[in-house]
This record gives structure tokens, sequence and C-alpha cells, in this order.
């Protein structure tokens, strides 16, 4: 093209983010490969393995065990969270006082660090300290995260639910706050019933914010690690040993670096692959829409 | 469908609110069964409001709606049995267009046989028979408010339709389209249709009558020939028109008004009115001479292309006045001659009338 310089010089401006994104996570991610692809007896000496690690990970009942428990966790918490996050949202109030003080208080669970909710549950459900223990037994139930499975699993999906339940319904609450009035007018002239107008007006118009609500519910989810860390350990027995803790266990518990590398690699790609569906099938919903 | 009696309607958004609150002054008028009306009037002048009365969207603070005979001011919107076509398109945008059609009547239970044949027939009148079974999600916005105005039309026995500014997002070469359609449908159909606008093109060629509002008051209500020819305030003169009415300060003394001190002839005898006293006459009808008529300086010419625009000044107001005609050319002359029956007379803003011989 006439008069226009062709600089290149502009991209050593890039150079800083570069080398801060090569230290945070291309070295530790290529010391991951390096491990999933080699075998060590320590000293810094490798034995090249091939895809060896990857063969046994895929064929682990272990790791298949804990991908079950992941996928139904994951399941069963967006199966609570999104439905309740609406109801939640649609009860708000729209404006005034109570509206803020409503938005204050969901944004509360938000704001805890992860760890502190574990230790608040992990105190709060303890049968012989806990709030939620104590009573339980006064009631005559027996519960006991620390010994029964389910209960174990109840406690954590009741703690997710708690945790990140605010978060779904904030987005519903936004996505709800722009729906223009003139709808409502229009679905009351033509006599529309209460769920009609959610069927018909609200949840397709909620349809974006909810599947970046799924999406960001999903990944995290199944990452979790901290709060279940915290309250169960994973147990009782392997009861809740999710993806990421039985990792843990695997990579820094037995020092199996080569398998758990092998697998950490796996999951990343996994997360990488579901998120990257969710991504372009909305997109494609979304451009659907244009005329 | 029976006509429509606003009785001493009047609405302030403030509760207890003193007289100037009110978004609505005090209103009396019937909306004859089957009548086309545009309620006309700058944004923020209570066009919204009215309508919204009417609707049922918001209940007076004061008088009564009625319907008929039916007094329906405490009745909630569902239950009026109106339409409403709002300002953007307002579809069902996960249903197809026969969906959104047929949505007002089934949730009224209608027979699906008789559903279905109204709605193939309104689809037809407004030319979307072709796109029934296409989602109506990622449609153009005119053909989505074409959705809207079929969604109030499909209900035979609906009291009215009201049109909140319809045609605000369509592109101006389907806005002519429409309004002709809506014409014609008013006309097949017989529906009795409110149509607020700001817009005086648009408000001119739909309506049979037009309401003017201003600043919560009506200040006329009539034909867009007497909206035109006999301006009841100057805010009417001023707002349709283009360029608008022109008012000069003038001493009227019986069938005479002095500007500056030049004598103009009138047609009636006004007397000696009291109050701020002001001549108006369109800038059409105003004639440029080398006669007898009021010295003016010409300011300026914009030739439009199918006519040209004088701006005059005259005893330090400006006026406008049109020549038929683009082009360049000699002006006529630099003195305006004001025919008398095109004079109105004006009182503290409000026309008055005087004694004809």
């Amino acid at each position: 093209m006439k008069g226009k310089i062709d600089n290149n010089r502009a991209w050593l401006l890039v150079l800083p983010v570069l080398a801060l994104v090569m230290f945070s996570a291309v070295i530790p991610l290529m010391t991951v490969v390096n491990y999933a692809f080699n075998d060590t007896f320590g000293n810094n000496q490798f034995f090249w393995n091939g895809w060896g690690w990857f063969e046994e990970m895929l064929q682990s009942e272990r790791l298949h065990a804990a991908l079950g428990r992941q996928l139904l966790f994951t399941g069963i918490i967006l199966l609570i969270e999104i439905p309740l996050g609406i109801v939640v949202a649609l009860n708000m109030p729209k404006k005034g006082f109570w509206a803020s003080l409503c938005l204050i208080l969901m944004a509360l669970p938000l704001l805890i660090p992860f760890n502190v909710v574990g230790t608040i549950w992990q105190i709060f459900s303890r049968v012989d300290i806990g709030l939620l223990g104590r009573a339980m037994a006064a009631l005559g139930i027996d519960y006991n995260y620390t010994s029964d499975p389910l209960d174990a699993w109840v406690t954590l999906i009741i703690m997710d639910v708690w945790h990140w339940t605010s978060l779904v319904a904030l987005l519903c609450y936004a996505g709800l706050q722009s729906i223009p009035g003139a709808y409502y007018q229009a679905a009351r002239i033509d006599q529309s019933s209460r769920w009609n107008v959610f069927r018909y007006i609200e949840l397709p118009k909620l349809s974006g914010v909810l599947s970046i609500a799924i999406l960001l519910r999903f990944i995290d989810s199944f990452m979790i690690y901290t709060e279940p860390f915290v309250v169960t350990g994973g147990g009782p027995g392997n009861a809740t040993t999710f993806l990421s803790i039985d990792l843990v266990k695997m990579a820094i518990g037995q020092f199996d670096l080569g398998p758990a590398a092998a697998f950490s690699l796996m999951y990343f790609l996994v997360i990488l692959l579901i998120s990257w569906v969710f991504y372009t099938v909305m997109v494609a919903r979304d451009g659907e829409g244009e005329p | 469908m029976a006509q429509i009696t606003l009785a001493n309607i009047a609405h302030s958004y403030a509760p207890a609110a003193s007289p100037s609150d009110l978004a609505l002054k005090e209103l009396n008028h019937t909306w004859q069964d089957g009548g086309a009306y545009a309620l006309l009037g700058p944004s923020g002048c209570g066009k919204t409001t009215l309508l919204n009365i009417i609707s049922g969207l918001i209940t007076p603070s004061r008088g009564r709606v009625l319907f008929g005979d039916q007094d329906v001011t405490d009745i909630p919107t569902e239950q009026r049995n109106i339409a409403q076509v709002f300002q953007f398109p307002v579809v069902y945008d996960t249903m197809t267009v026969f969906e959104n059609l047929a949505f007002p009547l089934r949730n009224r239970g209608g027979r699906r046989a008789e559903i279905r044949a109204r709605v193939e027939l309104v689809a037809r009148m407004i030319g979307l028979d072709d796109l029934l079974h296409r989602r109506a999600r990622g449609l153009n916005p005119d053909i989505k408010q074409k959705i809207s105005l079929g969604r109030g039309m499909v209900r035979e026995s609906v009291n009215a339709i009201l049109f909140d500014e319809p045609l605000t997002v369509i592109d101006p070469h389907m806005k002519w389209e429409l309004r002709t359609q809506l014409k014609s449908l008013h006309r097949e159909f017989g529906h009795t249709m409110i149509y607020v606008t700001h817009d005086q093109t648009e408000a001119l060629t739909f309506a049979d009558k037009v309401v003017m509002l201003h600043q919560g008051q009506v200040v006329q209500i009539g034909s867009p020939e007497a909206l035109f020819e006999r301006p009841e305030h100057s805010f009417v003169g001023h707002f349709i028109g283009s360029p608008g009415m022109n008012f000069i300060d003038a001493r009227v003394a019986g069938r005479s008004a002095f500007i500056a001190g030049c004598e103009i002839a009138l047609a009636q005898d006004y007397g000696i009115p009291s109050g701020h006293t002001q001549l108006g006459i369109r800038p059409e009808y105003i004639r440029l001479t080398d006669g007898d008529g009021l010295p003016a300086e010409i300011k300026g010419i914009e030739d439009v292309g199918h006519r040209r625009i004088v701006r005059a000044g005259v005893a330090g107001f400006d006026l406008n006045v049109v020549l038929p005609g683009g082009g360049g050319g000699e002006l006529p002359g630099a003195r305006l001659h004001f025919p008398p029956e095109h004079i109105g007379i004006y009182q503290d803003q409000w026309r008055i009338e005087g004694q004809s011989p």
C-alpha cells in the first residue's frame, strides 16, 4: 500500500508480556510436559517413556473413578445452582433499598476465599462442635461427614450451592434488568400467563447470561480443589476424591510425577475442549439471531 | 369495539402533585369507534402517558376511562381487550411468526381451526404469509414490527389498537410502506386506531383527526387541514409545517393590524384585544412584492430544490417566506404582502376569532 510505512519495531513492545507469560505459564507447562514423557529416578536423570504414562493413566481405574465422581458432582451442582439462581433472580426486588441490600448479601459468599469457605463448613458441620452437626444430632439424625460418604457428598454440594448460586443469580438478575418494560406490557396485553412470560420472554433473553453462568460454573466446579480438600480431604476413603484432589495426591503425595503430569495434561485438554465447544455453540447461536 | 371516552382525565407521576406537576392536564375527549387518530406532540408532552392510560398500563390520578358505557378505569390491561404496538418491535424471539400471531388467541383459548384461519388471514393482510414458519429471531426490524402489529390485529373484538411511535426504528423507505399499509388495514378492519408520534408527516398522513399535545395539555383537536390552516395555539403553528408559522407582535385595532407603523388589512373585526397580541401567517401564504407591503430586509435564501425559503427581517422579527419552485432568479421584491384571509390573530398564544362583517 502506498505511503504506509512498514515498521515491525512495534513487536518489541510485546516482549515484556511475552517474557512474563513465558515464566508464568509456558515454562511451568513445559516442565509438566517433560515429566509426562519421561521417567526419572531422581538426580535429574530422565529416561524417555513416550506415551507410556498416558496409556497407563487412560486405563487407570483410579482415574476413571475420580472422573466419574467429578462428573457426578459437577452435574449435580449445575442442576441445583442454575435453576435456583434463576428463581432467586426472579424473586429479587427490582429497585430501591431492598434491591441494594439483596445484592450486597448475595455478593458476600463470592468474596470469601475458597479455603475460608472450606474452613467455615468444616467447622459448621462438625458433629462435636459445629452448629449444623450438633443440630442434626439433637434432631436425632445420624449425620457425620467424616465417616459417611453420602453425608460428605451432601455437605460438599450444599457448600458449593451456598458459595456459588449467588454468581448465577447475579448474572440472571443483570439479564432480567435489561429486558425492556414493553415486553412485559405486550405480554399483559396478549393475556400471557406468568409461566409463558418466563418461557417466551425471560428465558430467551437470559440465554446469553445463562450460557456464561453454566460455562463458569462448569469450569470452576470441574477444577474444584480447595474446599473439598479442607472439608473432607477427599474422604471418607476416596468418596469425595475429585480429579484435582486425586491429581495432587498422585503428584505430591506419592511423588508419581510422570503419571500425574500425563494426567494433568489430559485434564487441561478436556477443560479446554469443553470450553471451546461451549464458546463455539454460544457464538454460533448469537450469530444466528442477527439479521 | 366501542367508542372510548376520557372523562376529566389527569395524571401525575408524583403523588399529591400541584397542577404544575401534572404530566397530563385535565382532558375530556371521546374517540369515535373506528376512527384513525394521531396524538402529536414533542417528546415529553404526555403522549405516551395518555396512551398508557387508555391501555390501562397507567391508572390516571383523576378521571374515568369508559369503553362504550363500561367504566374500565380500574380494569387491568389484560381485560381491556386493546392491542398496543410499541416503539421498538416486541416479538417472542423463540416462536415462529405463526406462533407469535397465534399467541394472543391461544392465551384466550380459541379453537385450533379458527386460530389458524384468522392468523392466515391477518398474515396475508400484512404480507407475512411467506414467513409464517420462520423463527422470529433474526428477522428485520420492519418485519418484526409487522409481527407486533399483526398480534394486535388477530383479535377481532379488539377495542382499539394503540401505536406508540411504531416507526421509530424502521428504515425511512420502509416507513412509507408500513404507513400506507396501516391506512389500508384501517379501512379493511375498521378498528379504532390511536397513533402516537412526534413526526408531523406521520400524524398528518395517517389520521383523520389529530390531537395536538403541548406540555400535558391538549391544544387542538382537528383534521390535518385545520391544524395547518387554523392553528388554535401558536405552538401548533410552530410545530406543524416546515418551516413553521410566522408570528409577529402586532397592535390590533378593529380590521387592521399595525406592525412597525405599517397597516395590514384583516378579514375580520377583532375589536381591541388585550394582552400580548400577535399576527400569525404561514410562510406559504406570504407574497413577496415590489408594490404595497411591509418593507423587509432579506437576510438569506435557502434553495431546497422544489422551493425556496426566504429569511426576512421585519421590525426585529425573523420571518420565513416560501416561494414555490427552486432554482435561482430574482426575488419578486422586498416587500411582504399578507393575504387577509390567511392571517390569524393570537392573543396570549391562543387564536381569537373576530366578527365577520
